[in-house]
């Protein structure tokens, strides 16, 4: 879908904020309100836009949470079996594949506990037909975490 | 304890159920054992560190008792944390205590197919 700079900026302020209305977005860009649902509209059918969501402080809630970075090495023959396995449970947040030295498999996963996270690698994953190693990183603290955003990256986008 | 006992102790379980060496939290060696043979044979080579990490947190007796149903044995390990052995000591006295198990096991007539 090719989209010019009227779609970047409605991209931009979405990204920014999902819930301004299509009358503030049209008002600070110079178009109808019904200019921009016709333009969200389409980049929703094309999958350009994929979902709204809400970005939750699970500590705020009361939620026990910890994070951890999974590394997978694997037989690579199996490693893309092992990442989709992986991506079809629960407590896994991202899956990817990558090759550095070898072929591993990374993978964000959420847990309630140290044990509940060890139970779950020593039960689902480290039984995976393929798997050699894995390695996990307990995350203490988060510095940033963020989404790619298109404000922030402006000198990619070949207009 | 009957043949059937010492069977059902010595066979070998499907992969969801065999024993995984860690050395810690979510760290997996790429050790695996299947059967109480296969045990005593990975604890001869598997890290020591992964020896200690599993043995202090009880791992080895609540798999020798759930998975294997070896309740003895099970009984055996946990008599062996107690002591607080590491490093070397630690796997020379779990492989003889697992090893000396095995034996009685297989010395049972009609056991030799393991």
């Amino acid at each position: 879908m090719f989209l010019d700079a009227t779609d970047l900026e409605i991209l931009r302020a979405l990204q920014k904020d999902c819930r301004e209305t299509y009358g503030a977005i049209g008002k600070r860009l110079g178009i109808a309100h019904s200019t921009v649902y016709d333009r969200i509209r389409k980049m929703e059918q094309q999958k350009v836009i994929q979902n709204y969501t809400a970005t939750i402080d699970v500590e705020k809630i009361g939620m026990r949470n910890i994070t951890s970075i999974m590394t997978v090495y694997a037989d690579p023959k199996e490693i893309e079996r092992v990442a989709e396995k992986l991506a079809a449970l629960p407590e896994v947040l991202e899956v990817y594949t990558s090759l550095s030295e070898e072929l591993l498999v990374i993978a964000k996963v959420s847990a309630a506990s140290q044990e509940n996270l060890h139970e779950f690698i020593a039960n689902s994953v480290a039984p995976l037909p393929g798997v050699s190693r894995i390695r996990t990183s307990i995350i203490t603290k988060k510095f940033k975490e963020t989404q790619f955003s298109i404000t922030n990256a402006s000198e990619r986008l070949h207009l | 304890m009957t043949l059937d006992t010492g069977s059902k102790i010595l066979r070998t379980v499907p992969r969801e159920k065999a024993f995984y060496f860690f050395t810690s939290i979510g760290n997996y060696t790429g050790t695996s054992a299947s059967s109480l043979k296969e045990f005593m044979e990975k604890t001869n080579e598997v890290n020591v560190k992964s020896l200690e990490f599993h043995l202090s947190r009880g791992d080895f007796e609540k798999w020798m008792a759930e998975v294997l149903q070896d309740t003895e044995l099970a009984g055996e390990i946990r008599r062996l944390q107690k002591l607080n052995l590491t490093g070397n000591s630690l796997r020379d006295q779990l492989n003889f205590t697992v090893s000396r198990r095995f034996k009685r096991l297989t010395s049972q007539p009609g056991a030799s197919r393991f």
